[in-house]
């Protein structure tokens, strides 16, 4: 157990540093490579749209009696047109057929009732108009577009435009992936994972904006110093909120999980675990991107900046002249936070320059 | 960043105990209902989505025309006699939905209640029959519920009688009886027509104005046989309810005619007020019905000649029953057309199942984390389980005042909302925490790192809550159906959050890092050195300048794992 604190306290120092900004091109590779997979199971796979916005027919029997083809027979034969028919471990059945008006729907949950031996009353029926769905698609993406619009002033004003920037990039990789993930297992996309979306939209932005605020904060008078560059100052804060991040990943995953166990187990599909799958995967990713993708990016963003640029030089001068000032022990000597740690530097003895002070620091 | 040295923990403390004494008081005010609304998904019964079509192709929606048809269709609902039947509208415009909840009710019932066009016409009262079907030893006629005064007083009989629960399936439109004569096969139909029966009241599809109706009251209560109309719903220029001029009595409804319907009025109410009072075997009688889809709404007797165009319903209306009255004379016929595009139909088991379901995974969620923060951060740990357990508290309390207020219903995208949010709620214990275990790294002691990593956190905590606020109020304002649900909860634990993160997480902290125990760091504080920083937590000792460099002086001390 004290080893695992140990690391969170290290990690804090800057003992321990696991280079996130530094190794950026290996991340965006990976996500790279992820969205390219999601983005193509879009293109070629498509999604799996629910009957909310095809327009269509639904019937759940529960406790059916009936076998799938005598459901699909009734069905087809009722419809004259294709049935779609799956059983859940719960016993219940479900048809899904084209849209049909009250009339038929009422019909053919009858004619169901019979053949499944179960009271008509207790069929859960759901009949949605085609044009339905792009009205509620329509609205959602209203809805994505003003809030993204908000969202980015807001961050502006609070932090700056190049973190909304990062943070908007971030997010957007999050929700290219859950689209992906839904596209590539053809898992139903209903309004509940609509909702699951928008609510990754809102998780994700709060992870980066808690590991934004460090950032700022460790990098609040980085002009005024050369001892470390931004990069570095943000790979800092990022190893400072990694043991936070991970909780709250660990701590916001439990209750969906529940869901998920709860939801297959009991219920078969539905809304709990629609909403909970596409939860799942978004904020696994959300938190995959706060790490390794929105600081990164930001970073990069920053080095671009003349003063930030001009801070980097200053920085790499001053160390190749500690180094040649004090050869032989320069290695282990970085700074905290470092570009250069590629790995996790764990229990290896410092060699134990006495480090500059932060009061000395501030002068130089 | 100058830390406030010392917080009055106490404050905070006590403005969440008027909150909570404030909102159990407001939740469960005797007398008034004290538990959450379920929406139909947890609790069984027929939403149908209705999507208003302006008559004429092109034209735009008026908000006057969008409250005209809520309100004529929750009158059709209410006459299904289901108590919390909800009639809401969402968007305005061409864009707006009409959205109808009814626990329980049959799905073809409802959809066929709510989207059919209706007519209304004002007919002669030709006979006055029992609503049974004709048995003539069976039962003695009835009295008319229908009594009228020249400016008439009226058939009262607006509330709705207890009816068996239809069971059977209705088909719309069978229950007209009509005939262009009053011929004895037609008469012989009329007697045979069972008023009893829902599907007979309910009202199926417009009547033709221009032929014989047997038909029944809309409470199933009296049968009528019906003379073609004389006046028909387009010649009513306005209906207003009000309390009768001389103040006496009860509610009215006045009526307005254009010249057309004023003239077939004077012609109708002269003849009319000559005969004799309806009643058993009287026909034909001096009352005239106001017809609506086929079912009469009143039957008024005309007790003299209305020349003016203008008359007056009386009866023992209440303001409710007169509005309700004046609303159909105004706007029988709905203003626009009506598209269902979502009807869903839950059983009461499987909302049953589906609640049950979500409080289970609710529960379970909760469980999992409280271990989790229990066992990482110990005493800061339960902290955060009692904060966890006062945020549902608060946050289930709300959501009983809202029910109660603003007629929040929760769904079971609701309660997955609520679960996500135990996590959310969560993360803001731990982001304070570990600011605690920040500061103290940097050398402070427990009780300046609760209140300087307080300052630190609520700034975090705030902006993160913000944009979680933001994303709930958008999707609240501008999308449909369950995502709205979702997003108010949301909105609202968020709110929740902030409140207990403030005024008990935060109180409740500062007074536990008082306490001599935790400045001991014992290894079941989640703060002992162990696990946070090397150096002791009592540090009033740590001088200025020491803090600058321990830093350096702390590698040393930290064992290796």
């Amino acid at each position: 157990m004290s080893g695992r604190i140990g690391i969170a306290q290290r990690l804090y120092k800057g003992q321990v540093s696991f280079n996130f900004v530094g190794r950026r091109r290996t991340w965006y590779v990976i996500s790279a490579i992820i969205l390219l997979v999601s983005v193509g199971a879009l293109v070629f796979r498509g999604l799996n749209l629910g009957i909310e916005f095809r327009g269509g027919a639904d019937f759940a029997i529960p406790n059916a009696t009936c076998s799938i083809e005598q459901a699909r027979s009734v069905a087809e034969s009722k419809t004259g047109s294709q049935a779609i028919v799956t059983s859940a471990v719960n016993g219940t059945i479900r048809v899904q057929t084209e849209s049909l008006t009250p009339d038929e729907s009422s019909v053919l949950a009858g004619e169901l009732a019979n053949t499944c031996g179960v009271p008509k009353g207790e069929i859960k029926v759901q009949v949605v108009g085609p044009t339905w769905g792009s009205e509620i698609s329509k609205k959602a993406l209203q809805a994505l577009v003003v809030f993204l619009l908000l969202v980015s002033i807001f961050l502006s004003i609070y932090f700056e435009w190049r973190m909304a920037i990062a943070a908007l990039v971030a997010l957007a990789h999050d929700l290219v992936i859950t689209i992906g993930i839904y596209a590539l297992t053809g898992l139903e996309v209903t309004p509940a994972t609509v909702i699951g979306l928008l609510t990754i939209l809102g998780f994700s932005l709060y992870d980066t904006v808690v590991v934004f605020d460090k950032v700022k904060e460790n990098t609040r008078n980085i002009a005024g110093q050369s001892v470390m560059t931004y990069s570095e100052a943000a790979n800092l804060a990022l190893n400072q909120t990694l043991v936070r991040s991970i909780n709250t990943s660990i701590v916001a995953l439990l209750p969906v999980l529940a869901i998920i166990i709860i939801g297959a187990g009991l219920l078969g599909a539905g809304t709990l675990l629609d909403l909970a799958v596409a939860l799942a995967v978004g904020m696994a990713a959300g938190t995959y991107s706060s790490i390794f993708i929105a600081t990164p990016f930001l970073a990069q963003l920053k080095e671009h900046q003349p003063e930030m640029r001009s801070l980097s030089t200053r920085v790499k001068a001053r160390r190749s002249q500690a180094s040649k000032s004090r050869t032989g022990e320069a290695e282990g000597e970085n700074v905290v936070g470092t570009g250069e740690v590629t790995t996790l530097i764990d229990g290896a003895p410092r060699q134990q320059p006495k480090r500059v002070s932060r009061s000395r620091r501030s002068k130089s | 960043m100058a830390p406030p040295v010392t917080s009055r923990p106490a404050r905070g403390l006590f403005a969440l105990l008027i909150v909570l004494v404030g909102l159990l008081a407001w939740a469960f005010w005797p007398g008034t209902p004290n538990t959450v609304r379920l929406g139909l998904d947890l609790q069984g019964g027929t939403q149908v989505i209705l999507v208003p079509k302006p008559v004429t192709a092109g034209a735009e929606i008026t908000d006057e025309q969008l409250q005209q048809t809520v309100a004529i269709i929750r009158q059709r609902v209410d006459g299904l006699g289901v108590a919390e039947a909800e009639v809401t509208t969402q968007g305005t415009g061409n864009g707006a939905a009409i959205i109808v909840s009814v626990p329980g009710a049959e799905q073809d019932r409802l959809v066929d209640l709510v989207k059919r066009t209706a007519l209304l016409d004002f007919r002669p009262v030709d006979t006055l029959l029992n609503p049974q079907p004709f048995d003539i030893n069976a039962t003695p006629n009835p009295e008319p519920s229908a009594s009228a005064s020249a400016s008439g007083s009226a058939s009262g009989s607006a509330s709705p009688s207890a009816t068996p629960s239809p069971t059977t399936t209705f088909v719309p439109g069978t229950s007209l009886v009509q005939s262009p004569d009053n011929s004895a096969a037609y008469q012989g139909e009329v007697l045979a027509l069972d008023c009893t029966n829902p599907e007979a009241y309910t009202g199926g599809i417009p009547d033709d104005p221009a032929l014989w109706l047997g038909t029944c009251e809309r409470t199933g209560e009296v049968k009528y046989n019906l003379e073609p109309a004389f006046i028909k719903g387009s010649n009513v220029t306005g209906a207003t309810a009000g309390l009768p001029q001389n103040g006496v009595g009860s509610w009215v409804v006045s009526l307005e005619f254009d010249s057309e319907g004023a003239k077939a009025l004077a012609a109708a109410s002269t003849k009319l007020s000559a005969l004799p009072d309806c009643g058993s075997g009287v026909s034909p009688c001096n009352a005239f019905a106001i017809v609506l889809d086929g079912v009469v709404v009143s039957a008024p007797r005309f007790n003299e000649p209305i020349l003016g165009g203008q008359a007056q319903i009386e009866g023992n209306f209440t303001a409710q029953e007169a509005n309700d009255l004046a609303n159909v004379l105004k706007y029988g016929a709905l203003p626009v057309t009506l598209e269902p595009v979502d009807i869903t139909s839950v059983s009461p088991t499987v909302g049953n199942d589906q609640l049950r379901a979500g409080i289970i995974a609710g529960l379970l969620g909760l469980v999992l984390v409280m271990i989790y923060l229990m066992i990482y951060y110990r005493a800061l740990g339960i902290v955060a389980v009692i904060s966890l357990i006062m945020a549902g508290a608060v946050a289930y309390l709300m959501i009983v005042v809202f029910s109660k207020t603003i007629g929040l219903t929760l769904t079971l995208a609701g309660v997955a909302g609520a679960i996500v949010a135990i996590g959310i709620t969560a993360d803001s214990f731990i982001v304070y925490f570990e600011r605690i275990r920040d500061e103290i790294r940097e050398g402070r002691s427990l009780r300046q790192a609760c209140e300087s990593g307080w300052v630190r956190a609520r700034r975090t905590l705030l902006a993160a809550d913000f944009v979680s606020l933001l994303a709930a109020a958008v999707l609240y304002l501008l999308s449909v159906g369950s995502v709205r649900g979702f997003a108010f909860v949301l909105g609202l634990t968020t709110i929740v959050d902030i409140l207990v993160a403030f005024w008990f997480t935060h109180p409740l902290v500062v007074l536990l890092g008082r306490t001599g125990w935790m400045q001991k760091g014992s290894r079941w504080t989640g703060l002992d050195a162990d696990r946070v920083s090397g150096h002791a937590l009592t540090g009033e000792v740590v001088s200025k300048s020491r803090r600058r460099q321990n830093t350096d002086q702390e590698t040393v001390e930290v064992p290796s794992p």
